[in-house]
């Protein structure tokens, strides 16, 4: 069973749950910017959570699929079409052997998830299928998909067709997003009013937004608290000595632009951290488009671990369907 | 006499030069055949060409220079 790539979409990968425990050598986690859509999309068609689909950003794929197969696809909201009838988003569909998989324009969001009975079966490195196109590791190959490849899948689950996920389980961005934020170990770097101004401000997602990172426009300027800078930091007042970067964190080279942080993200360097994003919301980021306006909402670390458990209670509710 | 609409494919930033200091791809009223770049959309760190798909005699532009920009929003307008 292989699925035939006919037309590749903008950037589409293969993503699974991702690769924890190397950040510390410079390999990011990686996996699914939206965990929660591809866990859904997985098991609707029978598959293990984890398993690996294909991550496609505003521009979904063209496929053919070689035998008979259980699809489902979750995320954005994007029209779907098997041979050119609409099929609908987060229910499992039926392809049969020879039938074309494509997408219309994008409408909502930024990345749909494709699953398909049996998980797209690329060897696994470093303990992941995912995708690291920057350092040419897991996926399909090491990179994102091309026309004439054909990707291996596993060996078909059960699933039941027509099977779908209720609209109330589905997560989306609102408009303008908000996105909750603890504060960081460097806030004591920009003085009160700018820290002020940071959560008050709208700021839209700039074009240079991608698996490794998002970035933000808009906003005032932060101001810097005057300091000598320390040995080994560079002479911009944003400049910090070299520190790990955590998956959320929030840095504003210059102070200008705020840059969060995601899958594929670098892990270290020399610019200050204003905060991070709470677990909770970074699915959220990987459905934003750019322009989408956006407020940072702070919050302390209480409220964020209550958003974790809140959010794995709606993983579970999922779950809980199958 | 029939109108013909140029799309974009994702959302960006919608430019209709290939450079700042370069003149537009295509000006209002003038002529378009399918494999013309009309413009570049700037999304994910890249510039990606948009071909008009089609051709026609008179083409007219619905998105200014360096305008956000959706997916499936009309760009242009083209009398066949």
């Amino acid at each position: 069973m292989a699925i035939k790539v006919i037309h590749p979409g903008l950037a589409t990968t293969v993503q699974d749950l991702g690769r924890p425990g190397y950040f510390h050598l410079g390999i990011p986690e990686g996996g699914a910017m939206d965990r929660l859509s591809l866990k859904a999309a997985n098991l609707l068609v029978g598959n293990d959570e984890g398993a690996a689909g294909l991550e496609a950003v505003f521009i979904g794929p063209k496929l053919e699929f070689t035998q008979d197969a259980m699809v489902a696809v979750t995320g954005a909201e994007m029209p779907i079409k098997v041979d050119g009838v609409e099929q609908p988003g987060w229910t499992a569909f039926a392809v049969k052997a020879g039938q074309v998989l494509t997408f219309d324009f994008l409408k909502g969001g930024a990345r749909i998830y494709i699953a398909v009975s049996g998980g797209i079966d690329v060897p696994i490195a470093l303990g992941s299928r995912s995708t690291y196109p920057i350092g040419a590791l897991g996926g399909f190959h090491g990179r994102a998909i091309a026309a004439g490849d054909e990707l291996p899948v596993g060996e078909v689950r059960k699933a039941t067709e027509g099977k779908t996920i209720p609209e109330a389980l589905r997560r989306r961005p609102g408009m303008p997003t908000e996105l909750r934020v603890v504060p960081g170990l460097y806030w004591h770097r920009i003085t009160e009013q700018a820290g002020r101004n940071f959560f008050e401000d709208e700021w839209k997602v700039a074009p240079e937004a991608d698996r490794m990172g998002y970035r933000f426009r808009g906003g005032r300027p932060l101001d810097f608290v005057a300091r000598e800078q320390p040995f080994g930091a560079g002479s911009d007042p944003s400049n910090i000595v070299d520190s790990c970067y955590p998956y959320g964190s929030i840095q504003v080279p210059g102070g200008t632009e705020p840059i969060i942080l995601h899958r594929d993200a670098v892990s270290g360097g020399g610019y200050f951290m204003i905060g991070t994003v709470i677990s909770a919301d970074m699915d959220l980021i990987g459905q934003m488009q750019p322009h989408t306006p956006t407020r940072f909402v702070k919050v302390d670390i209480e409220a964020a671990l209550q958003a974790r458990k809140d959010r794995a209670a709606l993983v579970g509710q999922i779950k809980a369907l199958f | 006499m029939s109108k013909l609409e140029i799309r974009s494919p994702l959302p960006g930033t919608f430019y209709r030069k290939p450079s700042p200091d370069a003149p537009s791809f295509k000006s209002d009223g003038d002529a378009v055949a399918a494999t013309d770049v009309v413009g570049l959309i700037e999304v994910m760190k890249t510039f990606h060409e948009i071909p008009a798909g089609i051709a026609g005699s008179r083409v007219t532009f619905l998105v200014d220079d360096a305008e956000p920009i959706m997916a499936g929003q009309v760009i242009a307008e083209v009398e066949a």
